[in-house]
């Protein structure tokens, strides 16, 4: 498990754990130049010189290559273990969507060719991933069009709530507030206050699903939309969603889905149908490409018929020769929101992946994320409190209250996971369950890797009974041990320096 | 849980101890416990008009990021300025040394939306359930 060696272990400390700027040597070199043998050459002129000296570190290739190659068998990805994070949707990226990213066609291809004259014939293809990326979208979501620009699920948000500025702006209307439950995720009321709006919140009741009274108390002409996550961050879905949105439309308000949780839901029930007018999805959740890092997301943005007309340039059509052209007059877009057409790589894999497991395929993906999430809630709620118990959807959200009171808080319990090989759920989310356990397990889990994941959680139960100072003190196995993270927020120290 | 007697308290876990016609705000005991570790404070300025239960100012833990609502309306007069380099004395005195700010209040009032000590003590049991 751990990537490092007996001996460094023994002493607790690595080599591979120094920073590159600590491997300097006075004189180092990766490699040489050649002198110049071009005359009458002039040094750079004084304005265009640093005025300190950049200080950076002087290695050999090898010292380099081992620094990072070191650093990346650190790394902890869904390829080597478990990782059950909440709302993240952290499921397996399968390997034939890269090798598809990397068809010299779609690599080599420069983004600007399609706006060139003539060059759009040279770039049918990927223009086709994206028309045709866009029309399974709609039809997964129920909606009438898509936008691909948003490059992540946040971008998407903000993109989403332009699009319901711009349509309230076009029917004359000055709208002030948007509405978000608390077990929303906190994009939600970021993208909104960003746009402009002011955020209203509506309270979770008792039963787990937000306050309807107090929900139709704050609806009125002024709100502009209601952003709901459905399911919401404690795994559940609302049973009254049709009300809700019902209500909000009689006001004039548009009703955005947050697809963060379409895993959930997918091939089983459309946002569309059920009425709501603007969903963002994550490409990086949902679709199986990376997250993060190993990403970058997409954040595509889909819409009902009346917000069409306001979506970002470039809109890609189809003429009716079956050939495939970017469109620009479109005189109530939005304009653009991201350079060219989206993270097209991450885009094509999505389309791949949702190609290669048809309607069928994605249907299951629902079925088996919601069982894989029932499983793990079914066999821990014994162990741990469940604040809302109710069959949840994809994820399921414990409260280490219970072991609390012991001293063994969820951030102890998540470190100790690490120290067993697996990424620990998301803790202390949603803010409404106290000591929050988030879990997610995702479809691609077998039962024998839930199984084992379950179980280290009810010896962690255990030993918080019996020997807590035994998870309170870990991580023990970890090249780097429990890190001061109260230190760290007060006193960042983020620049080395000699 | 430490609820002292003699001061005001929201259902938004602040607090104010009133003295003339100023009052001094902070957060409780309670919402320190809940928070964690405290890591940053981000306090209002000095004349700043507060309507009572508006945003006033965030407290970040380790944990989470969460707003600070007025207990009164009024005017901002001083500044716990010691909380932005040490923002554990929050930790540390949750009703002295950690007091957010203080304010001249300017409806008396208000003072009938606030809880005193015992209203306070059954309203924190009744959510810890």
């Amino acid at each position: 498990m751990n990537p490092f060696d007996g001996s460094s272990r023994a002493t607790g400390k690595s080599r591979g754990m120094k920073l590159i700027f600590e491997k300097h040597r006075d004189g180092r070199r990766g490699f040489s130049y050649g002198l110049s043998d071009v005359s009458g050459t002039k040094p750079l002129a004084g304005k265009y010189c640093r005025a300190t000296e950049a200080r950076l570190p002087c290695l050999s290739e090898l010292d380099v290559v081992r620094h990072y190659t070191n650093l990346s068998r650190l790394n902890f990805s869904v390829d080597t273990n478990f990782y059950p994070l909440g709302s993240c949707t952290m499921k397996y990226n399968p390997k034939f969507t890269e090798r598809i990213a990397a068809f010299e066609g779609f690599l080599q291809l420069h983004p600007l060719l399609p706006q060139l004259s003539g060059g759009g014939m040279l770039a049918q293809g990927s223009l086709e991933v994206l028309y045709e990326s866009e029309k399974l979208l709609a039809e997964i979501t129920g909606m009438s069009a898509f936008t691909l620009q948003p490059l992540a699920g946040a971008h998407g948000e903000l993109t989403g709530v332009m699009l319901i500025a711009a349509y309230h702006k076009d029917q004359g209307l000055r709208r002030k507030y948007i509405i978000v439950p608390d077990s929303s995720h906190g994009t939600n009321p970021s993208s909104a206050a960003i746009a402009g709006y002011k955020v209203k919140v509506i309270p979770t009741g008792a039963d787990g699903y937000m306050d309807l009274e107090q929900y139709k108390k704050q609806l009125n002409n002024e709100v502009a939309a209601v952003m709901l996550t459905c399911p919401n961050t404690l795994g559940i879905f609302n049973p009254k969603i049709k009300e809700i949105t019902d209500l909000a439309h009689n006001v004039g308000a548009l009703m955005y889905y947050d697809g963060a949780n379409l895993n959930a839901i997918m091939g089983k029930c459309r946002p569309g149908d059920i009425g709501f007018d603007v969903v963002h999805l994550n490409l990086h959740k949902t679709f199986a490409t990376p997250h993060g890092g190993g990403g970058p997301g997409a954040g595509p943005v889909g819409v009902s018929k009346k917000l069409v007309e306001f979506l970002p340039i470039s809109r890609i059509i189809r003429r009716a020769d079956a050939t495939f052209a970017l469109d620009y007059n479109h005189p109530k877009s939005i304009g653009y929101i991201a350079p060219f057409y989206g993270n097209f790589g991450v885009i094509l894999k999505a389309y791949a992946y949702i190609l290669a497991l048809g309607k069928e395929g994605l249907i299951k993906v629902a079925e088996i994320a919601v069982l894989n999430a029932n499983y793990c809630q079914a066999r821990l709620k014994e162990y741990y409190d469940l604040p809302f118990d109710k069959t949840c959807m994809h994820e399921c959200v414990f409260s280490a209250s219970r072991q609390a009171k012991n001293g063994v808080h969820a951030l102890d319990i998540a470190k100790y996971l690490i120290d067993q090989g697996y990424h620990p759920p998301t803790i202390y989310f949603p803010l409404i369950v106290k000591e929050a356990l988030m879990i997610e397990p995702t479809e691609t889990e077998s039962k024998e890797s839930l199984d084992d994941f379950i179980d280290t959680m009810i010896k962690i139960a255990e030993l918080a009974k019996n020997n807590p100072s035994v998870v309170t003190q870990a991580p023990l196995n970890m090249p780097i041990k429990r890190l001061d993270e109260v230190r760290a927020a007060r006193q960042p120290d983020l620049r080395w320096k000699p | 849980m430490n609820i002292p007697k003699n001061i005001f308290y929201t259902k938004d876990h602040e607090w104010a101890r009133i003295e003339g016609k100023i009052a001094y705000v902070g957060i409780t005991d309670y919402a320190v416990h809940s928070l964690g570790d405290i890591t940053f404070v981000e306090l209002p300025k000095i004349g700043k008009e507060l309507k009572q239960s508006a945003y006033c100012a965030t407290v970040e833990s380790v944990k989470a990021a969460s707003d600070v609502f007025a207990p009164l309306s009024g005017k901002v007069l001083t500044v716990n300025t010691q909380l932005v380099t040490n923002p554990e004395l929050i930790n540390q005195s949750a009703y002295e040394k950690g007091y957010f700010f203080s304010m001249e209040f300017s409806n008396e009032a208000e003072k009938a939306n606030l809880m005193d000590a015992a209203s306070y003590q059954k309203y924190v049991e009744g959510i810890s359930k």
